[in-house]
């Protein structure tokens, strides 16, 4: 196929169109047994039309692998240590402490320390857990936002909000951002106490729910018989600390504190 | 010596062919695959190839007992190296079916991955995310159903702000949706379009080319049409594609086919495609056009035929809606431009990937039929004898090829003008030589176009003997009415 050279100058020439021809149509055109008309033509999705470009795009996801540019290697620095007050974890490789950051540091209640994955549900946990006004408004009016990004409903109670979120959101019963706080003495921070065991929610997994918010080598194990860790001193983590804004630092960095 | 010769040289060789011989049988599968519709295909991301580059399988099986052990170090290990190494080595064996399976029937099992995805350690975190990642690539239905209790926490961290376990989440969402309808429909309602939509802020590259992934895979669902379009087209995500597709220093090509990709599946499902246009879809496609063939003249053309299908495919079925008048959408595509683009990317298809020429053809039959400005612009481009040259290709091309000049040629007498003289005739004497019946009945189309706006040419057709070459089709019975009408405006000519 041979290009008029004038072409690819056209290309890089400005916008426009040159005057179009006079359209003059004579009746008999495209008349019995002729059936020409000129006109657009619309392909569905499944159209054996697009077979080839299907196929070509399939094997591109299947072949993703040689395609792109994937860097196995991550370089590694020299250690370095996490420079968030109360936090020693140590990181080689640059990509690591970022994921660390994003994800133990970034969304953070600045009153009790806790890590949340998102900013909505931090921002959530914020009103509900601290907010001072917060009781008092809700007692008149529906306060309690529905986690989901996006959905707008408000509600009287968590437990209404649990509801909806099984019902309209498919969430699972014991979604573990969900953790409603309870009416405890006041000047005691909510997160220092185990939940009592009547709000274990269905199948008594609550435990490892915790997980973001207490030290993880107390999640329950699922594969263990029930009994053993029923037990409220198990429960207890043993790295928790009481008392207003104190940093609760995780065994492990405890123990690289130790260490270095 | 020629032994050791002979053992380092056959792998190599037969690699070659063998990789050749996989990517034939892969090609048959798609195909039959996509004509049962059950055309699915995952992406796998893992970083650590370079262990499988040797040919060695690295895949382990692991027994229950052995999965169980993983999970509880992962779990209690006592440092968190230690915990990370048993995930790490729970993933590699998750790579196997038979892991797979052994996983999925062990009670809890989910549920405790589920606990290491929401785990304060962010790297045991990532690790658990990839175990879901390989559980997600599975071939078989019932492991992407023991994911569902994953989903909503997935959706979760794609809210994130850490890159990595978006990209991954991201991924592993996409595998799932194609695997599983009880994956997809409780996706809706827990709340992908909108976490979708806040995602595509995202600066980052990787993530961006991840969200596009797994929303073509959701796009691309039968129940796509009814369920996830009206709820994609009523988000932000379409302006924010758009955005994405517009050409520039920012556009990334493995993101761009993403997208492009994604507005073919809304597209073609002509749920209101109105709307696209009125967010100016047509100019930024068109823009892309201009950018693609600018690319392929700078011979910029690695993977360009990847992005150029979708593209195509998208701006052809734009152009068949009728708001296009409407709202201005013949306004947004009246460059002459873009049909030099076009030539420029046909002249690339038919070089790199012969296959997609129809689907240029396509774009360029409804540029032309209803617009008396493109087919000038062929016209005073000179680009019918191109057009010409690619007449000998496949039947399909040769109709397609046909079809654009007869929309110039209906146009009247200005147009034939510029028909004749010239290289057609003697092609439509070479087209009425086929044996297909679609070729030769829209060779004959033209036949009667050219000879009644330009009644010149049929001298020159008789002389050319153009009586003899419609003898032959005398008999055929979807022919021969149209074959006795030019034989007797020949003869009268």
């Amino acid at each position: 196929m041979q290009l008029p050279p004038a072409l690819h100058a056209r290309l890089l020439a400005g916008p426009g169109a040159s005057e179009p021809l006079p359209v003059e149509r004579d009746p008999s055109a495209g008349a019995a047994p002729f059936r020409f008309a000129a006109r657009r033509v619309r392909f569905p999705r499944e159209h054996e039309f697009f077979e080839d470009g299907d196929v070509q795009r399939h094997l591109y996801l299947q072949d993703v692998l040689t395609q792109v540019a994937w860097a196995p290697e991550r370089p590694r620095v020299p250690e370095f240590t996490c420079q968030v007050a109360g936090c020693c974890q140590v990181f080689d490789v640059l990509e690591a402490y970022e994921h660390h950051y994003h994800t133990l540091h970034r969304n953070v209640c600045s009153f009790c320390k806790r890590a949340f994955p998102s900013g909505h549900l931090l921002d959530i946990h914020i009103l509900e857990w601290h907010d001072s006004l917060f009781q008092i408004l809700s007692e008149r009016q529906d306060m309690y936002q529905c986690l989901v990004e996006g959905c707008t409903e408000k509600f009287k109670t968590s437990k209404d909000r649990k509801d909806h979120l099984v019902r309209r959101h498919l969430y699972p019963a014991d979604f573990r951002f969900d953790k409603p706080k309870k009416s405890r003495g006041p000047g005691l921070p909510a997160a220092a106490l185990p939940e009592p065991a009547e709000t274990l929610p269905e199948g008594g997994q609550q435990s490892e729910g915790d997980d973001m918010e207490v030290c993880s080598e107390h999640m329950a194990t699922p594969l263990e018989p029930r009994g053993e860790r029923r037990t409220l001193g198990h429960r207890i983590p043993s790295t928790i600390c009481f008392g207003q804004g104190a940093a609760r630092g995780f065994k492990s960095t405890k123990k690289r504190n130790k260490q270095h | 010596m020629w032994n050791q010769r002979h053992g380092r040289l056959r792998p190599v060789g037969c690699g070659m062919e063998e990789l050749r011989r996989r990517r034939r049988e892969r090609e048959a599968a798609l195909r039959k695959a996509r004509r049962e519709q059950q055309l699915v295909s995952k992406r796998l991301l893992r970083d650590d190839a370079p262990e499988e580059a040797d040919g060695v399988c690295v895949a382990l099986i692991l027994g229950e007992d052995e999965i169980q052990q993983f999970l509880r170090l992962a779990q209690r290990g006592t440092e968190e190296k230690e915990k990370e190494r048993a995930l790490a080595t729970l993933r590699r064996g998750l790579q196997h079916p038979e892991t797979q399976q052994t996983f999925i029937r062990l009670e809890g099992s989910m549920r405790t991955l589920v606990g290491l995805l929401t785990s304060n350690q962010a790297l045991l975190q990532l690790e658990a995310a990839r175990c879901l990642h390989e559980l997600s690539h599975s071939e078989q239905p019932a492991v992407a159903e023991a994911c569902l209790p994953a989903t909503s926490y997935l959706l979760t961290y794609v809210s994130g702000h850490s890159s990595d376990l978006i990209e991954l989440c991201l991924y592993t969402l996409g595998n799932l949706i194609v695997e599983s309808e009880a994956v997809r429909r409780q996706l809706l309602p827990q709340g992908i379009v909108p976490a979708l939509a806040a995602c595509i802020q995202s600066p980052h590259l990787t993530v961006l080319e991840a969200l596009g992934y797994a929303l073509s895979q959701l796009l691309q669902a039968k129940e796509a049409p009814e369920k996830f379009i009206p709820s994609v087209l009523g988000s932000t995500l379409p302006q924010q594609m758009l955005r994405l597709l517009q050409p520039g220093p920012k556009l990334n090509p493995g993101v761009a086919v993403e997208f492009a990709w994604c507005l073919h599946y809304i597209i073609c499902s002509q749920v209101n495609n109105a709307l696209l246009i009125t967010h100016g879809a047509l100019s930024t496609l068109g823009l892309l056009l201009l950018d693609l063939a600018g690319a392929i003249q700078r011979s910029e053309d690695a993977g360009l035929e990847l992005l150029v299908c979708p593209v195509l495919r998208c701006l052809s079925n734009l152009l068949t809606e009728a708001a296009v008048e409407a709202v201005g959408g013949q306004m947004q595509l009246r460059d002459e431009r873009v049909v030099a683009a076009l030539f420029i990317l046909l002249q690339f298809l038919l070089q790199k990937q012969p296959s997609l020429l129809p689907e240029g053809l396509w774009l360029l039959n409804n540029l032309t039929a209803n617009s008396p400005s493109f087919c000038t612009s062929l016209l005073s481009l000179n680009l019918i004898e191109p057009l010409l040259q690619l007449l000998p290709g496949s039947n399909v091309v040769s109709v397609l090829v046909l079809t654009v000049l007869c929309n110039v040629a209906e146009k009247g007498p200005a147009y034939c003008q510029h028909l004749w003289p010239g290289p057609l005739l003697p092609s439509l004497l070479d087209t009425l030589a086929f044996s297909d019946t679609e070729v030769v009945g829209q060779s004959l189309e033209l036949l009667q176009l050219l000879f009644l706006y330009r009644p010149e040419a049929v001298q020159a057709f008789l002389q050319q003997s153009g009586l003899q070459a419609l003898e032959r089709h005398e008999e055929e019975a979807q022919l021969q009415d149209r074959v006795h009408v030019l034989q007797q405006t020949a003869l009268r000519g």
